[in-house]
């Protein structure tokens, strides 16, 4: 199947269906800098042009999120400082739960914690603009799809924090027995996107997502009736319906912001044999922390 | 409405290594009696620096022009050559290209939209042409809208899935045509503009339609991105390619992108989610049934949405009079004004003998007055001389407002004012709909007195 040769960044796009049409180039880099084109904000728009939505994202931070981040989860938090104060960073992290609570603790940690609380655009598989109000409400909270475009555009030209799963789905599929071993990290796609915007990659590690979300089985019989992405049998799903997606685990979270990667010169994304070698240094880096958090962890629940 | 386009003429020709074609001269507009064709030959005849202005098209013109010559062509304009050999034709807009298949049947589209195409290439091109510059006016359907889209498109990509509606199979055709006949003829330069969906108080299209509607029609857990450009901005962007050398394709969109709800919300509309997320192809037949046209190209911008990237044309040195949310406040405004408007703004008919009659008569004084102006030096032409200062209008930021603008402020003048308004009218645009209505609101007055 075509879809398990995808990661979360797909930058060789597969074979278009239908034939005919021309696969879409990668984004090249333009000539010229067009980045003091880019358009000033209008104040009295409540949405950006990605579709951001201030109110809607507040409504979320401060009920949801402020509940999961402070009673919940009780996250806590290493290194934040290693995320830069302003321009673009790509920061990197592992992955999991059906419905990954991961990714909104780190935004959330990041806005608590910093000494220069930034929005971060999370990068989302693009299935999600194909479900009936999925597809309202993923963009407005901060998400974007994972296209190279898009990060190449929040990265380099808008200085932005993007946050990518380079596990993608595999990431959010992988059972409880094969808890913090991370998968293939796609074909390094995200380590391309850094170098062709020159912006640093900051490895992120998260543990407690795993417990927090525990998957037992996929359905895959239930996964094609349903046409979800995936089926997973949780502690609430499915017999909670779908609300038993957000019913998470009070596990305690740690997220750990390790030392970021600098890239300096241009056109280093052209050598393929690097690029598979930072993607493999980032991996492992996250791996190695990962388990020595596991390691010293001494209560899954209390920390 | 020169305003925008002067400072760019100020600023010189365009960027080093472009090709250095002459200015343009001698220009033919193809689709002349299509809203654009109109509109930007309206445009480019006021220029005193351009010899000649001819507009083809199988239909009548839609709008009054003044010099522009009318060639009526068959819909493949397939004797275009001869006319273009004739008059040494130097530059061709080819304004022609049907985006929305509501207008038109869906085999005139396709025989406007590819064999068209085809044919006024064939028309520039080849050993002899005088054709020196081509510039095409295309779609961001060329993109289509797709789950895997990026959130902007820029111009070097292409869509991610083969087209499925006939429309935007016709404009992928015919930009492939075109693509070849600039690789074909590197002599000529070609300038293609890919526009964003484009609203305005005086252009129908099927957004404009949509939005106009009591409720905003959208498919049911979708709210989609959407990008607008005002209609002053597409001509305006016309223009700049037509002063300007810039060989290449660019997006022309406003800047900013905005989504549905936020739109319905500027309109003062409510939203109504009417059509079902799946099955929409049958919600949107029964809707047209019901009198509400969804084209099939609309189904997935409603669904997706689509945003471009505009800032290669910015680097060009234009600059977008609205951005995307000022475009739909340009139309809420109008919308409310236009039950009222409705009725005084009479279409313009065009009638071969009368309009024979106004530009070649002896007879005709006016044009003759005008011939001399034109002759005696063109700083009346360029207007904003500073002996108009005593004849200012009465009304504030006059030049820069639209007929249906102006309409309902002149019944508030007094009759002096009037006089002073007409005349300034008669000398800058002289357009039919203000003269008429300040003739009404003088004669008013007239009454009144007496």
């Amino acid at each position: 199947m075509a879809d398990e040769q995808r990661s979360s960044l797909r930058v060789d796009e597969v074979l278009p269906e239908g034939g005919s049409a021309i696969p879409g180039p990668l984004p090249v880099r333009r000539d010229e800098d067009l980045r003091e084109h880019l358009p000033g904000v209008e104040p009295e728009r409540r949405l950006s042009d990605w579709g951001r939505s201030e109110r809607i994202e507040g409504l979320f931070d401060r009920t949801l999120y402020d509940f999961f981040y402070n009673y919940w989860f009780r996250c806590e938090v290493e290194g934040v400082e290693n995320v830069p104060a302003s321009g673009g960073a790509l920061l990197v992290s592992n992955h999991s739960g059906a419905l990954p609570p991961d990714a909104p603790m780190i935004a959330k940690s990041i806005r608590e914690e910093h000494s220069h609380p930034r929005q971060l655009h999370i990068t989302v598989e693009h299935f999600f603009k194909g479900y009936p109000g999925f597809s309202m409400l993923v963009p407005k909270v901060g998400c974007v799809a994972a296209h190279p475009a898009n990060v190449q555009r929040l990265l380099y030209d808008e200085g932005e924090l993007v946050l990518v799963f380079p596990e993608g789905r595999k990431g959010t599929e992988k059972l409880y027995k094969n808890r913090y071993k991370l998968r293939r990290f796609g074909r390094g796609g995200f380590v391309e996107a850094a170098m062709r915007a020159q912006a640093p990659i900051v490895p992120v590690c998260v543990v407690g997502a795993e417990e927090a979300a525990p998957i037992f089985a996929q359905v895959g019989a239930l996964k094609r009736l349903t046409g979800l992405l995936y089926f997973p049998i949780t502690p609430t799903f499915p017999h909670f319906g779908m609300l038993g997606m957000l019913g998470y685990l009070p596990a305690k979270f740690k997220v750990r912001f390790l030392e970021p990667i600098h890239f300096d010169s241009e056109f280093l994304h052209e050598d393929k044999s690097l690029v598979q070698s930072v993607a493999h240094e980032v991996r492992a880096r996250i791996q190695e922390n990962l388990f020595e958090m596991v390691q010293t962890r001494k209560s899954v629940w209390f920390g | 409405m020169t305003a925008s386009a002067a400072p760019a003429r100020r600023s010189g020709p365009g960027p080093a290594g472009a090709p250095d074609a002459p200015p343009s001269r001698r220009i033919l507009v193809t689709g002349l009696s299509t809203y654009w064709g109109g509109l930007l030959a309206q445009r480019l005849e006021r220029d005193p620096s351009i010899e000649c202005v001819i507009g083809v098209d199988s239909r009548d013109p839609t709008r009054e022009l003044e010099r522009t010559e009318f060639v009526r062509v068959g819909t493949q304009h397939a004797l275009l050559r001869r006319v273009v050999i004739a008059a040494e034709i130097d530059t061709v807009i080819d304004t022609r290209l049907t985006v929305d298949s509501t207008t038109v049947p869906a085999r005139a589209a396709h025989e406007n939209n590819v064999m068209g195409t085809m044919n006024v290439l064939a028309a520039c091109g080849g050993p002899g042409s005088t054709v020196r510059k081509f510039v095409f006016k295309s779609s961001a359907h060329y993109y289509g809208s797709a789950q895997d889209d990026p959130a902007f498109f820029t111009e070097e990509m292409t869509r991610p899935h083969a087209p499925g509606t006939p429309i935007e199979r016709d404009i992928v055709e015919a930009e492939a045509s075109v693509a070849d006949f600039a690789e074909k003829n590197p002599r000529t330069l070609v300038t293609l503009l890919r526009f964003a969906n484009v609203l305005g108080p005086d252009v129908r299209t099927s957004h404009t339609k949509l939005l106009a509607l009591p409720a905003v029609p959208m498919i049911l857990g979708f709210d989609p991105r959407y990008q607008f450009v005002h209609e002053d901005d597409v001509v305006n962007a016309l223009a700049h390619v037509v002063e300007h050398q810039q060989p290449g394709i660019f997006n022309v969109a406003g800047d900013g992108v905005l989504a549905l709800s936020e739109v319905a919300g500027m309109l003062g509309k409510s939203y109504a989610p009417v059509l079902s997320p799946w099955g929409t192809g049958v919600a949107a037949a029964v809707a047209r049934r019901l009198g509400v046209h969804i084209p099939p190209e609309m189904l997935g911008q409603l669904r997706f949405g689509r945003g471009v990237d505009n800032r290669k044309l910015k680097a060009t040195g234009f600059r977008y009079r609205y951005t995307s949310r000022e475009s739909v406040l340009k139309l809420s405004e109008h919308l409310r004004l236009h039950p009222i408007l409705r009725a005084v703004e009479e279409p313009y008919r065009y009638e071969r003998e009368v309009e024979e009659f106004l530009r070649w008569s002896p007879n005709v004084r006016d044009a003759r007055r005008r011939e001399d102006r034109a002759g005696s030096g063109q700083a009346a032409e360029l207007g904003r001389g500073p002996g108009e200062a005593q004849a200012a209008p009465a009304i504030e930021g006059y030049d820069d407002l639209n007929a249906s603008e102006i309409v309902p402020m002149v019944a508030a003048l007094e009759p002096p004012q009037l006089a002073a308004l007409r005349e300034h009218e008669c000398r800058s645009r002289d357009r039919r709909t203000v003269l008429a209505a300040i003739d009404k609101a003088l004669v008013r007055a007239e009454n009144g007195a007496n």
